[in-house]
């Protein structure tokens, strides 16, 4: 038994795609293909002028984006996905950038925790 | 009773519940791999120096590896859309070079992995080394899982296709998805470790 009511066979079913639209597809997949491959040029290319580390970080991680959200909208589908895939990935989102975001916060101790000063043993040299 | 919604979108997602089932186990899979870059930001903006990774790892091994993932996603997409033109064996040259393409990935992984070792550059060996071993050992035990999820499509898997060509093409499409996530998530990880 099948529980898929008035299901079908018929590949033109799919969400959004019948098989018409397949070959502008495939013509977008090659260009986000060529894409990738001279953003991976770049990376490597940017790395070798030994930026300072902040300028290398935000360079590295921007092209990385590019080249993350060209696979996630082509490739993925999410250009095109359905609104409820869309909310969950917001939420995914956000959460990941709270888990991102923790070490930055915590580094040095945070800025809302109050520094402590401890009171040096004295020695007795400061009076020499 | 078989898994309702496999084939035809519910009325009320207007998804297949496979599709919304990969998406969520994906979800879960970035905060995984969030949870291991946290603790690389943490150990790393914590330690008194750290070395850039160009100096420590090869940098066109991890190159040529980058263009390895990418390619064999592009192949996985095709894949897929020669399902959606019903061109079965076109969809299974596509699938084999992915299985292949990752393989290769794995290949070079070995070869990175087994010159570290033998100059003595095991994970015990410093932070950096602890940290680019357990996030690159994470990633390649997912590109296995991927390939041995496509080599199953690719094989028996594919005897769907004879009786409900939608519901195998959906299938492949979910496979994807959790392959085109192994890339992306090399993507970040390449710059990550191997040039900053």
């Amino acid at each position: 038994m099948s529980s898929d009511h008035g299901a079908t066979s018929d590949h033109a079913d799919h969400a959004g795609h019948d098989p018409a639209d397949i070959d502008r597809h495939v013509k977008v997949y090659i260009t986000v293909f060529v894409a990738l491959m001279i953003l991976t040029v770049v990376t490597v290319a940017i790395s070798r002028f030994h930026l300072s580390v902040p300028i290398a970080v935000t360079v590295a991680l921007f092209v990385a984006i590019v080249k993350g959200s060209l696979v996630a909208g082509y490739f993925m589908h999410l250009v095109s996905e359905k609104k409820l895939i869309l909310a969950v990935l917001a939420l995914t989102v956000a959460f990941f950038i709270v888990l991102l975001a923790l070490p930055i916060l915590t580094h040095e101790n945070g800025f809302w925790i109050p520094e402590v000063v401890v009171d040096q043993p004295h020695t007795g040299a400061e009076h020499k | 009773m078989d898994i309702p919604y496999t084939y035809h979108e519910r009325r009320d997602t207007g998804l297949t519940n496979g599709k919304i089932g990969i998406w969520l186990f994906l979800a879960s899979e970035v905060m995984l791999f969030g949870a291991l870059f946290a603790s690389y930001i943490l150990i790393r903006t914590g330690a008194p120096s750290w070395p850039r990774g160009d100096t420590v790892l090869d940098v066109y091994l991890a190159t040529f590896n980058t263009i390895v993932l990418i390619t064999s996603s592009v192949t996985m997409v095709m894949a897929w859309a020669s399902l959606m033109r019903r061109k079965f064996g076109t969809f299974r040259i596509y699938m084999g070079a992915t299985i292949l393409l990752g393989a290769v990935f794995l290949v070079v992984k070995y070869f990175e992995y087994s010159h570290h070792f033998a100059i003595g550059e095991g994970p015990s060996h410093s932070n950096f080394l602890a940290v680019y071993y357990t996030l690159t050992g994470l990633h390649m035990l997912h590109v296995f899982g991927g390939m041995v999820v496509n080599a199953y499509f690719w094989g028996p898997g594919s005897k769907l296709y004879q009786t409900n060509p939608v519901w195998f093409t959906n299938r492949v499409e979910h496979s994807g998805l959790f392959w085109h996530f192994v890339d992306l998530v090399w993507i970040f990880l390449f710059p990550t470790l191997y040039l900053l």
